[in-house]
């Protein structure tokens, strides 16, 4: 029983000129609209009508506290407690797959899983919403055959080398922000590693490459909390998401009226088979490259330095031997792997006894497999060498992060600088996680123990 | 020892690139171009095995002779 509202607002008779998707009039929106439209559904879960999770094969939950804070654990206890799959009512039916192999075959079969609603929440898109196979922030949400056209407009611009130039960037960047910390004395001097530094790299390229004004960035931190944190929040009352859309299309509108040399400008001149893109369709896009490329990478830094914040060892082989950052960069990124995805499902199915119904819900926990014993040898240990490490961090199939290469050039350079400036820092207080299916500390309290010199 | 690249399954991760350099190129999308053709220099067994070891896809076998 959704509940579905008409939307009085929209323009319901904006035509779609190229095939590609709606009118100009048509306002992206990324979340749950305001009460009065169908943009999104509402599903039939009430967060107050559950407690707290005591059993997580029965009835997962990814948005109470003890998720996140103890997650490789949850896992741990369903795999070892003989369930590849969760399940829950909550989100109106949710579907949890935590072994490697289970991940694997969902993410590879985009028949019975659709790709157009990766968020869980308490909406999901409804009939005003861009439908499949586009989606509302292509080509994250697309699904075959659109799926490749809009990812091979993006991916140029992605590549290894053209992200290779942007490290020196990168560099300046952290030792900025590192400097901007100001005064520190070592044995007493507690800062906060993921709000004064890890939060503030990310953020600050895309929104680059992007074109939009650096004053802009506590805005997008904004929308990105309130599109991927705030998912059991109802809707009208996630002020951010509408916001994002107005916000996206004034920039859209600067760069037609003012055009420069960035990504946002090549994004409005591209074309799709000799046809023009929709503005919702670059709009859709532009949307991902903010929200995918914000707190993903944030959360990545986040726990690596969590991480060498508790293992002296670690970051002491980092600073005797930068060469085994190759290996670290992507134990760090199986590990904490920060992102877990989503998919609906788009046919009922059987999956290996699960009885998956249409729209219900599908998370996909890559993070989760890659701590799959049947994959990884003593995957609960990090091991800041490993060889073989096969992991899943930036999903697998036809959805492979675009951003992969970026993130993992800001991941290096944020950890270097951070070790180089910071040789020996401790936790110095409690950790806060994030909420929802992005997974990294939100608060890292950190003593600085010794300053170089 | 032979390297084969199944360009069908690969998505672009970049890991051989990143490991085996001398074996792996990759293109404007970011896609894997296998570099060798036919054997692999004895120097380079060890990367090509570690590339195969690696990619998340299973894109890339080795066969040995």
């Amino acid at each position: 029983m959704t509940d579905t509202v008409k939307e009085t607002t929209l323009d319901d008779d904006a035509t779609d000129s190229a095939g590609l998707g709606r009118g100009a009039g048509y306002v992206p929106t990324f979340g749950d609209s305001p009460v009065g439209t169908d943009v999104w559904q509402r599903v039939p879960y009430d967060v107050d009508d559950y407690g707290p999770v005591s059993d997580f094969a029965v009835d997962f939950d990814h948005a109470v506290p003890e998720y996140n804070s103890n997650a490789p654990q949850v896992w741990k206890e369903l795999r070892e407690g003989g369930c590849p799959v969760a399940h829950s009512d909550r989100y109106g039916g949710m579907w949890v797959p935590v072994t490697h192999d289970t991940v694997h075959e969902v993410a590879y079969d985009t028949e019975h899983f659709t790709s157009r609603a990766v968020i869980v929440a308490v909406g999901r898109p409804g009939d005003l919403a861009m439908p499949a196979p586009i989606g509302i922030a292509p080509p994250i949400t697309s699904d075959p055959p659109f799926h490749s056209m809009a990812r091979r407009l993006l991916l140029p611009a992605f590549a290894p080398k053209k992200i290779e130039p942007w490290e020196p960037e990168i560099q300046l960047l952290c030792r900025k922000l590192l400097d901007e910390i100001g005064d520190v004395r070592p044995g007493e001097t507690v800062i906060d590693a993921a709000v004064q530094y890890a939060q503030n790299i990310p953020v600050n390229v895309i929104g680059r490459m992007l074109g939009f004004p650096a004053q802009d960035e506590a805005l997008f931190r904004k929308f990105v909390h309130d599109v991927i944190e705030r998912i059991t929040e109802e809707p009208g009352t996630r002020d951010g998401l509408e916001d994002l859309g107005i916000y996206i299309n004034a920039q859209i509108q600067d760069h037609r009226e003012n055009p420069r040399d960035d990504l946002t400008n090549y994004l409005l001149n591209v074309e799709i088979e000799g046809n023009p893109v929709s503005d919702d369709v670059v709009g859709g896009m532009i949307i991902l490259l903010l929200i995918a490329g914000i707190d993903t990478t944030w959360s990545a830094i986040g726990s690596s330095i969590w991480h060498l914040a508790q293992h002296p060892e670690d970051r002491q082989r980092l600073l005797d031997d930068p060469e085994v950052m190759t290996f670290a960069l992507e134990e760090f990124l199986r590990a904490y792997a920060p992102v877990t995805m989503a998919r609906m499902v788009a046919k009922d199915n059987d999956f290996h006894g699960c009885p998956m119904k249409k729209d219900d819900w599908v998370l996909l926990p890559f993070p989760a497999a890659n701590r799959d014993p049947k994959h990884f040898e003593d995957p609960d240990r990090f091991i800041v060498d490993r060889q073989v490490n096969r992991h899943a961090a930036f999903g697998l199939g036809i959805h492979r992060c675009l951003g992969s290469n970026l993130a993992r050039l800001e991941l290096k350079v944020a950890v270097q600088e951070f070790i180089t400036r910071f040789p020996a820092f401790e936790l110095a207080g409690d950790v806060r996680w994030s909420v929802g299916q992005i997974r990294g500390p939100r608060e890292l309290p950190l003593r600085i123990l010794e300053v170089a010199g | 020892m032979q390297v084969h690249l199944d360009a069908g399954l690969c998505q672009g991760h970049n890991r051989c690139y990143a490991l085996a350099p001398e074996l792996f190129d990759v293109d404007d999308l970011g896609q894997a171009v296998l570099l060798v053709d036919g054997e692999v220099p004895d120097e380079l067994r060890d990367k090509a095995r570690l590339a195969a070891a690696n990619c998340p896809e299973f894109a890339i076998t080795i066969t040995e002779s």
